[in-house]
């Protein structure tokens, strides 16, 4: 039988806000333990919680972004369970009444087609603290710095049809929040995590098969890895005529594998309801449309200037838009050269992207900013240097972090357009060579190439390639 | 010279200010009736002596460079449910008997910045469930009038205290009658503010959205001096509402000629002691003089509510009970072997039946299958029970009724009975459910036993309900009586 996957995602993007969603204690990680929680985030007797306007600005920033409804009225909710690092023994979320619903995302897929994916709803809410079972000899230690922290949890539809369509949505997701700055992305430290919902039915059938919930995916490779391997579990499972269990299982990066952590009859009853310290959040059009006009340019609309604009492929484009810190080094760039767009994104796709990959670096870290890489392809445009003198240069631009012109003049590397120059170094060629010309002169044509490198030799390169070739066509005829 | 004991909150005031007195002599007197009357009423879970005496001298040094607040040298009680910085806030359980709280509630350092006293902390029901006193990890509390009676609760030790004037004046708390109960079984004035007037932050929750603080006073006037200080926006709670705090004192005296008191019939009809009845007559016959005009007012919905309240309280509690569980702070069981052993025996031994029984009360009611026939359900007779009040409040300026069904009743008696235990509260819940102001005056005696008249306003309508209970407290001397042995 031909089988089908179905997932869909609950991306939580821990939302960059200075402090905390309901106290005023700060959300930096790295803090010693406990040292970064207070008495609200300890669930004291008698605290209140109190709301954090910037969580809720940048809440509304995602949904404009993914073009959803803002509820101009959303309701915080509690979700009660017990557990050692929930301090209050519920979860303050937001349940019937998201803040956003009903938006979308393209993705890309391989083949270049486009697929919208819905997304349900994200809401916002407190993140939990950590519960520490190594270090303490017959008990467990409680980290409550993470208690608190504000979340942004997004909720897919169930749209995306393989692993490689999940972690193209979870992408694009991860650079729409950097794009707008509401969450630092960083998913070693567990800013941008995912929990995926996956099912497989025989294709054809409408129904969705009995779906698992595979829990706190934190690298792309590992929601990739971890769907794969539980579509091929349940398709084993039916096809040796078992059924699937609902339930929630956990990826092992170290197998490879999921393992079942609660069937559904283990599940909690959360008892939701209206949480009592909060009040309902009202948002007035002013608010929302004050939020609209901070959007920066979104990924997409910056993708498609570049296509009109600039006459990028959609393929550069989509390169260049990947993420917030590459189009702005490649529009820094644009902007100090003034045009010239194809080159400088031919460069920054490959000869910098080349270097920052070899040390593993991000473009922020780059030994090259985007000005002095700027100053380089002003000495290709006002043709100072050839190309491939220019490779050589950024290569000591980037060992010794000078600029290109600095390294050009103490060189020498500058190039030679000088005509009478070039002529006297072809005439050396010419003269040097008989037996070749002669060849050449007899319809060897290949022979050219020839001619063209002993130039350039002698140059050591810096003659002007395009004069080159003229002069020295001339100059073969005779 | 007139015992100071005798004298109202003003009164005290008054003498400070001329220097007839000392706040370390008045705070001295207390004290000195606390230690030799607390034993037998058990009014006090903690009783803070020498920061009292501290707080006195300081605020005599207030008082002798001017320019003190109103409030100045005035010793006052604190119901154990407000956290107090550096003090033992047991909230009357056994699972909070050994915390210390580290911060004060809004309610506490605003009355301490107005130059208030804190003589200690009174006893309470468990996490203010109970309308006898009779929870407390810390034992009942007895009523002044008469040691086998019960004070009310869950403000019972708050009510104890000024009752037999341990204290002149004391902070409350009211879910669904806490603080007008207990003050109708004591004699006392009792006032609770509107639903977000006074600031939760510190206090600890019972049912969010219901919990309210107050005062118990001897006076109407020593209410509004009280809620002077409470009243207002506090950043830090997000229910308590950015509204102008009034001059309470300054319209206390308004005549009341032409304005419209409603009669809640519904509270008249059921349950209600023909006695008791006759009192609260007698009483709306003294407004009558004052030229107001009574009018007969039905809330059809009202009746429903004692099984809205004791869906909604229970769910509300379920959860905030949650925190309590053994890991951070409070009671914790002896040696757990494991998550789930140290869970089950901290709230099974922390806990007391009352709080156990409404934990689980709640937990039901929001239980998947059960929410919309319970939670939701309540939520929606709560809407109606609202919309009836508001209606009302189109016709009249105040409603009025008893308090309480019945004077006070004997330790013991409904222990074992929570439904009768819960009819206490039949006319007060109401005004939790719509979260209006409410307050209680004394109207009279039964058989020596104290007894209530309930006056309910619209939102934000305190000074209006200060206003009707002060002219009343000019017309009648109720107020000013002292349990036998405490004068």
């Amino acid at each position: 039988m031909k089988w089908e996957t179905v997932i869909g995602l609950e991306i939580h993007a821990q939302l960059s806000t200075k402090s905390k969603i309901f106290s005023s204690a700060p959300t930096a990680f790295g803090a010693p333990p406990n040292a970064q929680a207070n008495l609200v985030d300890l669930g004291y007797p008698g605290v209140l919680p109190v709301l954090n306007r910037e969580a809720v600005r940048m809440a509304v920033k995602f949904g404009l972004a993914c073009n959803a409804t803002i509820a101009r009225r959303s309701v915080f909710a509690r979700k009660n369970y017990f557990y050692p690092d929930l301090p209050k023994g519920y979860q303050i979320s937001q349940y019937e009444l998201p803040i956003v619903a009903k938006g979308k995302l393209d993705i890309v897929l391989e083949d270049g087609t486009r697929k919208t994916i819905g997304i349900t709803r994200a809401h916002l809410e407190e993140d939990a603290g950590k519960s520490l079972h190594e270090d303490f000899q017959g008990a467990s230690g409680i980290d409550l710095n993470r208690a608190g922290t504000p979340l942004l949890e997004i909720v897919s539809e169930p749209d995306m049809r393989s692993a490689k369509e999940a972690v193209a949505y979870m992408k694009k997701v991860h650079t729409l929040v950097r794009y707008l700055d509401i969450c630092d992305g960083n998913m070693q430290e567990g800013s941008f995590r995912c929990d995926a919902n996956v099912s497989v039915r025989p294709v054809g059938q409408k129904e969705f098969g009995t779906r698992c919930e595979i829990k706190n995916l934190n690298s792309f490779r590992f929601i990739e890895k971890a769907i794969n391997y539980e579509v091929a579990r349940q398709i084993d499972i039916l096809e040796s005529g078992g059924k699937v269990q609902q339930e929630t299982r956990l990826y092992d990066p170290d197998k490879g594998e999921t393992r079942s952590l609660r069937t559904k009859e283990e599940a909690n009853d959360y008892r939701y309801f209206p949480d009592p310290d909060l009040l309902p959040l009202v948002l007035d059009d002013e608010f929302i449309e004050t939020v609209r006009g901070t959007l920066p340019e979104l990924p997409d609309e910056k993708a498609a200037r570049y296509i009109e604009k600039f006459g990028l492929s959609e393929y550069d484009a989509g390169v260049l838009t990947s993420s917030r810190e590459i189009a702005d080094y490649y529009e820094t760039v644009v902007a100090a050269l003034g045009g010239n767009e194809k080159l400088a994104a031919n460069w920054v796709m490959v000869e910098l992207s080349a270097a920052l990959n070899k040390e593993n670096l991000e473009i922020t870290q780059s030994r090259v900013d985007a000005e002095r890489l700027a100053g380089l392809l002003k000495r290709i445009v006002d043709q100072t240097i050839s190309g491939k003198i220019a490779k050589e240069v950024f290569e000591q631009m980037w060992a010794e972090g000078k600029d290109a012109d600095a390294i050009i003049e103490a060189k020498g590397l500058k190039q030679i357009t000088d005509t009478s120059a070039i002529e006297k170094v072809i005439d050396e060629v010419i003269a040097a060579n008989p037996k070749q010309l002669a060849e050449y002169r007899s319809g060897k044509d290949k022979l050219f190439g020839f001619f063209v490198g002993q130039v350039m030799k002698l140059t050591a390169g810096k003659a002007n390639p395009a004069q080159v070739n003229e002069l020295l066509k001339k100059k073969l005829a005779g | 010279m007139t015992e100071l004991h005798h004298l109202t909150l003003a009164e005290l005031a008054d003498g400070l200010r001329s220097r007839q007195f000392s706040s370390v002599e008045l705070t001295r007197h207390f004290l000195a009736r606390i230690e030799r009357f607390n034993p037998a009423l058990n009014a006090f879970v903690t009783v803070t002596a020498e920061q009292a005496l501290a707080a006195a001298a300081r605020a005599d040094e207030q008082l002798a460079k001017g320019g003190a607040g109103g409030l100045a040298g005035l010793p006052i009680a604190h119901k154990d449910i407000f956290c107090t910085d550096g003090v033992l806030t047991t909230c009357g359980s056994r699972m909070l008997s050994n915390f210390v709280a580290p911060y004060d509630a809004t309610v506490v350092e605003r009355l301490a910045q107005a130059g208030t006293v804190m003589l200690g902390k009174a006893n309470m029901d468990e996490f203010a469930m109970g309308s006898s006193n009779e929870t407390s990890w810390y034992g009942p509390v007895k009523n002044p009038w008469d040691p086998s009676k019960v004070p009310g609760g869950s403000s019972g030790g708050s009510a104890a205290a000024v009752a037999a004037r341990l204290a002149p004046a004391a902070t409350g708390t009211d879910t669904g009658g806490s603080i007008r109960q207990p003050a109708a079984l004591t004699g006392l004035t009792g006032l609770k503010p509107t639903y977000g007037r006074i600031s939760r932050y510190g206090m600890i929750a019972f049912a969010s959205s219901l919990d309210q603080a107050g005062t118990l006073t001897v006076t109407a006037r020593d209410a509004a001096m009280l809620l002077q200080a409470m009243a207002g926006f506090d950043p830090k709670d997000s229910t308590s509402v950015d509204a102008p705090v009034p001059d309470y004192l300054a319209t206390l005296e308004q005549p009341l000629e032409g304005l419209k008191i409603g009669l809640l019939k519904e509270f008249f009809e059921s349950g209600l002691d023909p006695a008791n009845e006759q009192l609260v007559r007698e009483a709306l016959k003294v407004y009558e003089r004052l030229g107001a005009k009574l009018v007969d007012v039905s809330l059809p919905n009202l009746p429903l509510s004692v099984p809205t309240y004791y869906v909604v309280a229970p769910a509300e509690c379920s959860s905030n009970l949650s925190r309590f569980d053994g890991v951070r702070f409070g009671y914790r069981c002896e040696n757990p072997v494991d998550l789930m052993d140290m869970y089950k025996r901290t709230r099974g031994e922390g806990f007391g039946a009352e709080v156990k029984r409404r934990i689980m009360t709640g937990t039901y009611v929001l239980s998947a299958g059960y929410y919309d026939a319970y939670y939701l359900r309540a939520q929606k007779v709560r809407r109606l029970i609202t919309d009836d009040f508001a209606r009302a409040f189109k016709e009249v300026d105040v409603l009025m009724g008893p308090t309480a069904p019945t004077p006070a009743f004997d330790i013991g008696a409904k222990v074992d009975d929570p439904i009768t235990m819960y009819l206490n509260d039949i006319y007060t819940i109401g005004a939790n459910l719509a979260g209006l102001p409410a307050i209680s005056v004394p109207c009279g005696f039964m058989s020596g036993l104290p007894v209530g008249l309930q006056i309910i306003g619209p939102h934000f309508a305190e000074a209006r309900l200060l206003n009707f209970a002060h002219m009343y407290q000019r017309e009648t001397e109720w107020h000013k009586q002292i349990p036998r042995g405490y004068e």
